[in-house]
Parts: structure tokens; sequence; C-alpha cells
């Protein structure tokens, strides 16, 4: 396929809408009491309700009710008070019942929406609904002797919870739908609805993406691409498709609507040619479920326990700790890293220096060691008293330096060995006067060009006191110090 | 007659069904019958009648729900009883991406 050059798609504007399904962290599947195990040997988590036995009836989870009642007020979407099942018929071998349990007309929740930046400029993309779902099982089409002839199923899967997420057609650029698709995920991860491990397929992304002519007011016809399976075949796959379509329209082609697959190998979405009655789901009320209610008084239980989402926790950092933008950004990434900040800022007092701690030093040592915050073998409360030694002048940045990885190592709180070590930095003035006057009696040379203008022989000099102090002279006590005595 | 025989295929396509040409002349005639009937049923007024598709009873918003408790499924033995072409613990079935 012909790709359009850039100075083409220039011309266009792309519209870009995602569909993102996510699994919701119950233990058990959305309508029967099968557990949910990732890995298990196949066919051993299921059921009559998911096999779809004859007079099996599925019986929702409330648990998979209030996750995905949580990720609704998450996306600042309104929970509708009442809300409604129904069958998406189909024929697949991995949907054993024939047809999905979805939601169609009165979904549980719609209007909400994500705000984004990209390049700085803040943008609010709209969610258009939020509804409940099961999954289907797996098809396996390779790897077996006789794969040639047959598909092996695992229904395993099958009856999952899901929620379908589907977006307002407001993204522009491969980077928003990029940038809507991390910021969503992260909210869900905060709230603790989903893993959303992309990995284990806990968060599905589909775009719809279309082009049209700048400045054009009607959308292009769009083609649904399938199997964006992590976060750069997202951007890879949709603008591969932005240029497609380009070349597709100025060559005096016409875009047909479909249902296109992205191709990880070649980096091409390629048509799926579906049949064109494989969308007729002639959906209709599910007989076996009743409609679902959730009440204000419900609604409100659930809205008080969830905690603070990501995007106003980075807002309260830069107004409430004066941290920059990219800071408050990389500390509120995921929670444990968020509360981890948060302990540090308030055990030693001083915000701004506690995130240099933490997303400098800290972070190069978990880095090294292949550790995740949560496994820190510094205590968020050790780096604090850490934080607060040097913030007070007891502990110099320089052998701050040197006790971090000793801490590391040992799990040690920084005071016992500091001590032990004789670290603390020296409060006799005494004592730093004495290094001092004896730095200055030993390099003349240096003191008198020092008085002749040469000022840069300044950084030498307090470099000799700093090594005769063993790094435990404060430097600006030093600096002070050696100023007033060169006069 | 409200149906077309064209129709009865499509609707017996999507439902999966291989339907004898005596089969697609019986269905034409037992579907126009039910269209009819649902005709007759719209003629009765029901304004200010929620629609229902349900049968309801009074509860709390929570008595048709489960909690998250597992229980014990099936051993995979028996979850393959059934299967028509049992295979290394999976159902396995004809090769077919899609339906033809």
């Amino acid at each position: 396929m012909e790709l359009a050059p850039p100075e083409l798609i220039a011309k266009y504007q792309p519209v870009i809408g995602l569909e993102v399904h996510v699994q919701l962290a119950t233990r058990t599947k959305i309508f029967c009491s099968c557990e949910m195990a990732f890995g298990a040997p196949p066919n051993t988590n299921v059921c009559p309700v998911c096999l779809a036995l004859p007079g099996a009836l599925p019986v929702l989870s409330m648990d998979a009710v209030e996750l995905a009642v949580k990720a609704s007020l998450a996306l600042h979407c309104r929970v509708n008070p009442v809300s409604r099942f129904a069958r998406k018929n189909y024929f697949y071998p991995d949907s054993p019942k024939g047809y999905q349990i979805s939601q169609y007309d009165e979904p549980l929740a719609e209007h909400g929406y994500v705000d984004i930046t990209v390049d700085g400029v803040k943008k609010r993309i709209g969610v258009t609904r939020v509804h409940m779902e099961d999954d289907a099982g797996k098809s396996v089409h390779d790897g077996f002797r006789d794969s040639d002839r047959n598909t092996y199923v695992d229904l395993n899967r099958c009856g999952a919870p899901l929620i379908e997420i589907v977006s307002e057609p407001d993204m522009r650029s491969s980077d928003e739908a990029y940038a809507y698709l991390t910021e969503l995920k992260q909210a869900l991860q905060f709230v603790e609805v989903s893993t959303c491990d992309m990995e284990k397929g806990h968060l599905r992304c589909d775009a719809n993406v279309s082009v049209m002519l700048k400045g054009a007011e009607k959308f292009g016809t769009r083609a649904e691409v399938k199997n964006l399976n992590s976060f750069r075949f997202l951007k890879l796959a949709i603008d591969y498709e932005i240029a497609r379509q380009v070349a597709l329209v100025e060559s005096g082609g016409r875009m047909v609507q479909e249902t296109r697959l992205f191709n990880a190998d070649s980096g091409e979405t390629v048509s799926m040619r579906s049949k064109e009655d494989a969308h007729d789901y002639r959906y209709f009320p599910e007989p076996d479920l009743v409609p679902l209610r959730v009440s204000d008084e419900w609604k409100a239980r659930l809205a008080a326990s969830m905690p603070e989402l990501p995007a106003d926790k980075r807002q309260r950092f830069v107004t409430e700790y004066g941290l920059r933008e990219y800071d408050a950004q990389v500390l509120t990434l995921t929670r444990p890293m968020s509360e981890f900040y948060e302990e540090v800022a308030s055990v030693s007092g001083d915000p701004k220096t506690a995130a240099n701690w933490l997303m400098g030093d800290l972070a190069g040592l978990l880095k090294a060691a292949g550790k995740e915050i949560e496994e820190s073998p510094v205590s968020a409360k050790h780096l604090g008293e850490l934080v607060a030694m040097v913030s007070k002048g007891e502990l110099t940045g320089k052998s701050a330096k040197d006790v971090l990885p000793k801490m590391f190592e040992t799990g040690e709180a920084p005071g016992p060995i500091v001590d032990r070590e004789g670290l603390k930095t020296m409060s006799d003035m005494g004592a730093v006067e004495k290094i001092i006057d004896d730095v200055i009696a030993a390099n003349p040379k240096q003191v008198e060009q020092y008085k002749s203008g040469k000022t840069a022989v300044m950084g030498f000099l307090v470099g000799q006191v700093m090594k005769a102090s063993r790094g435990q002279a404060a430097a600006n006590v030093v600096n002070d110090m050696l100023k007033t005595k060169l006069g | 007659m409200k149906l077309t025989e064209k129709e009865v295929r499509h609707v017996a396509n999507l439902a999966n069904l291989n339907l004898t040409e005596e089969e697609v002349a019986k269905m034409l005639v037992d579907l126009d019958g039910i269209l009819e009937h649902m005709d007759r049923l719209k003629e009765i007024n029901t304004d200010g009648v929620a629609p229902m598709s349900q049968v309801l009873f009074d509860a709390g918003d929570t008595a048709s729900l489960r909690a998250d408790v597992p229980m014990p499924s099936l051993p995979n033995a028996d979850a393959l009883l059934n299967a028509p072409q049992p295979g290394q613990g999976y159902f396995k079935v004809p090769k077919v991406i899609e339906r033809s």
C-alpha cells in the first residue's frame, strides 16, 4: 500500500476515537463464580454458566458493578440510575452462548471526559459511555500438531468481567490518542479498577480513524483498527492509517467503512474483509438479568471510597508542594509512587528537596537493582529523615549521597549510619576555621592568585577544605569564611 | 404478507440456520403470523406504561447481585464431556477463522 508523504498529510485533519476494553480486577467472572486466574490450564475455570450449558443462568457480580461504577466516576461520567443488559448476537467458537451479554441503548454511564496535555496544550476528550459486558474465550490457531485443520478453544477467559469505554471522536493526532490512553490507564490504576496490564490483555484498544480536508465540516468515512495491544502499536497503527487513508483519498479512491487489523511485524493495517452483515448483531434486552439499579446512595458510598485521582493529585503537588509540572507528573505516575513521595515530603518537611532525592538518587538505586518503588529497601520515613538532615544542615549533600546507598543496602535509618561513620556536618566553627587556616598556609601561590583578581581559584581552595574535612564541612560556611579571610 | 422470503433467508443466515425450501415457506407463514400478532398488540394504548423486558420484583438495589467469592469450577474432564472433539484439555473445532 502506498502511503501519503508528510506534505500531503498536512492538508488533512485526522479524526480519532478510541474504544478501550478493560478487565475488572474481580476475583470471579462477571456472571458466575468461576475464579479469574491468569495462566491456568485450559478449560479448568469453567462451569455450566460460562460454558453456556442449557438451563444455566447468569448472576451479576456485585464487585464487578462496584468497579465499573468507580471507573465511570474516575472518568467523570454520569452513572445512570438504571441500566440494562442486552444480547449481542454473533457466532464464533470462543463464545459458546452464541451471544455476548453487553449493554446497548441503556449503558451504565455516559457523558464523561479525560483531560490530556500534548506539547503543553491542554485538551478535554469526551467519554461517550462506559458499559459492562462479558469477555469471550481464547481461540488458539497455532502451535498444535493439527493446527492446520483445527482451532483449539480455551474458555477460561470466557465470562471475564469487562468494561468498554468509548470516547468521542475528539482526538486529532496519534499523540493525543496516546495521551488519552495514558491518562485513562493511570486513572483506572489509581482507583484500582484494573491492573490495566496490556501484556495480559487486561487493557485492549481499538481505534476509529478517519481523515478529512482541513476546514471540512463533515468527518470522512472511518476505519476501525483492531489489535492495538501496546501504546507503541497504537501510535504506529494510527499514523499508518492516516497516511494510508490520505493516499487513498488523494488518488481518487473512496474509503469504505471496514475493520482493519494492525500487523505488528509489518507495521501495516490489513482489511479483515468481514462480511457485510457481520455487524447485524440483533441486540435485544437480556431476559435472564434484571435491570441494573445504582442508587444515589450506593454511588455516593463508592465515590467516598475513591482515592484522589492522578490529575487532581498532580495539580495539588504543584500548588501545595511547589513542584514543577514535570516533577509532579513523574511523582504521580503510580499510586505507590505518589504515596511514597507524600510521606517523604511530610517527614522531611522539605517537599522540593524530597522530590529531588526521590526522583534522583533513590530512583537511580531502584533502577539499578531492578526494583519498583513498592519494593524499596529504603522506607519513605527513612528517606524523609535523610532529607531532613540535609535540609537542616546536619549533613552535607555530599555525605548524604554516601549514606543513601548504605541505607539501600541494609534498610537502616540514616541516623545510626551517620553516627557510626562520623559524618555529621562539622558544627564546631573553630575546627572549620582551623582547617581553612591550614589550607591558606599550605597554598600561598593560589592565595596570591586570588588576591590579584583570579577569583576562579576559590573553587580549588574550597575543594581543599572540603577534602581535609572529609566532606563534613558545610560548603556555604566554608565559602563565606574563606572569602572573609582572603579579604 | 409483512415479510419476504429474502428476509427469512437473511434472518436464518444470521442465526446460522440452513433451511430447506419447504422450511423457508413454512417460516415465512409462521414469522408473518408473529408480526401480525405484534401489530395487534400495538393497538393497545400503552402511554404512561414503562417498557418491561424482564419480570421485576420489589427489592433493594443489590438483591439480584452475587458476592464476588470464587466457587469450585468443573474439572476439565467434565467440562469437555459434551465436546464433539476434545484434545489437550481444549475444545477442538474445525479451523474456521470466519464463517462462510
